[in-house]
């Protein structure tokens, strides 16, 4: 594990810290959630482990246990991970060294592991060690939340009474939010959430994030060939 | 649910992983396309901020979820630690519903 650990410094650290305890019971949910409708802890805790995707584990194990069939469970899964393509595209270089970092890194790829990797900037050293740190971490407290979840679930606070799900778009957000002072990248978050907004009331869970990438025809539309100069 | 489910959710989501770093080897990633790359994360994460603000399961949030995201969303902007952040806006979001603001 990461010798990455003594390369950040304590303000990220304590950053990350933040996340893993919001993650951590998020993960608690799951496991008590999973609990509740009958899943044995196994495979609730099979599914952290090799899935490690929460959104996902809720939407199919939600529809599996209300009695959907594989077939709508599965994709509706697979349709919210979709967002982990232009992820991966992004920040893959990051993980992308020897073979073994590849594999793991490609697994341990998450909104929150990208959110960090980017808002470490230009920084290539800095990136990796921070995506590391995020990506190990996450998957330790999410994979503990979800087995202590399982056994302990009656006994677990709502994360809705706690507020957690605005916490976490929260995080999203402060970690984008130097990205989007860029005001190319504002206009095309700015046009791509709108997109995303409105096609959430017609497409399934997942794709209207993904047709927000419209919004960078901002880059396009006003390319002005002085400011390629600048 | 079964392992026929876990197992195929696995796969796929590994494979969804895995095809972004290959797309991303099959193209000249010059400074340009770097910032593309980079710039479209930035925007699918944004609307994954906002479609989970005020949206959930397709139907308008109620008014406490937004409200706290947006309370952490000013806090990170003045650079506001994360953990401020967090507690800002879960517990924005925790007393506008303890005080029955859906």
């Amino acid at each position: 594990m990461p010798p990455a650990f003594k390369h950040l410094d304590r303000a990220l650290l304590r950053d990350i810290a933040a996340l893993a305890a919001g993650i951590f019971i998020v993960g608690l949910s799951f496991g008590a959630i999973a609990s509740a409708q009958g899943v044995p802890w196994w495979q609730s805790t099979a599914m952290s482990v090799f899935v490690f995707a929460g959104a996902s584990q809720f939407a199919t194990m939600g529809i599996m246990t209300a009695g959907g069939g594989l077939v709508a469970g599965v994709a509706a899964g697979l349709i919210l991970n979709l967002r982990h393509v232009p992820y991966g595209m992004a920040v893959g270089g990051v993980y992308w060294t020897s073979l073994r970092a590849k594999i793991i890194g490609t697994h341990l790829l998450t909104d929150q592991s990208t959110a960090f990797a980017l808002a470490a900037g230009d920084d290539a050293r800095k990136a990796r060690h921070t995506y590391w740190t995020v990506a190990i971490s996450l998957f330790l407290v999410w994979n503990a939340g979800t087995v202590i979840g399982a056994f302990a679930g009656q006994l677990i606070a709502d994360p809705a009474v706690l507020g957690l799900d605005a916490a976490l778009p929260a995080i999203l957000l402060a970690l984008v939010m130097p990205s989007l002072k860029d005001r190319r990248t504002l206009a095309a978050g700015l046009l791509g959430t709108a997109v995303a907004l409105a096609a959430s009331f017609l497409l399934p869970a997942g794709l209207p994030v993904l047709l927000a990438l419209v919004g960078l025809v901002v880059m396009w539309k006003g390319a002005a060939p002085k400011e390629e100069a600048a | 649910m079964s392992w026929l489910e876990v197992a195929a959710l696995a796969v796929g989501t590994f494979l969804i992983r895995l095809s972004g770093p290959f797309l991303r080897g099959r193209v000249e990633v010059t400074d340009r396309v770097e910032t593309i790359l980079r710039r479209s994360a930035t925007v699918v994460l944004a609307a994954l901020v906002a479609t989970s603000a005020v949206l959930v399961d397709g139907a308008w949030a109620g008014w406490a979820l937004p409200a706290g995201v947006l309370v952490g969303g000013v806090l990170a902007w003045r650079k506001a630690p994360l953990a401020l952040v967090v507690v800002a806006a879960a517990g924005t979001t925790a007393l506008l519903r303890l005080a029955g603001v859906a």
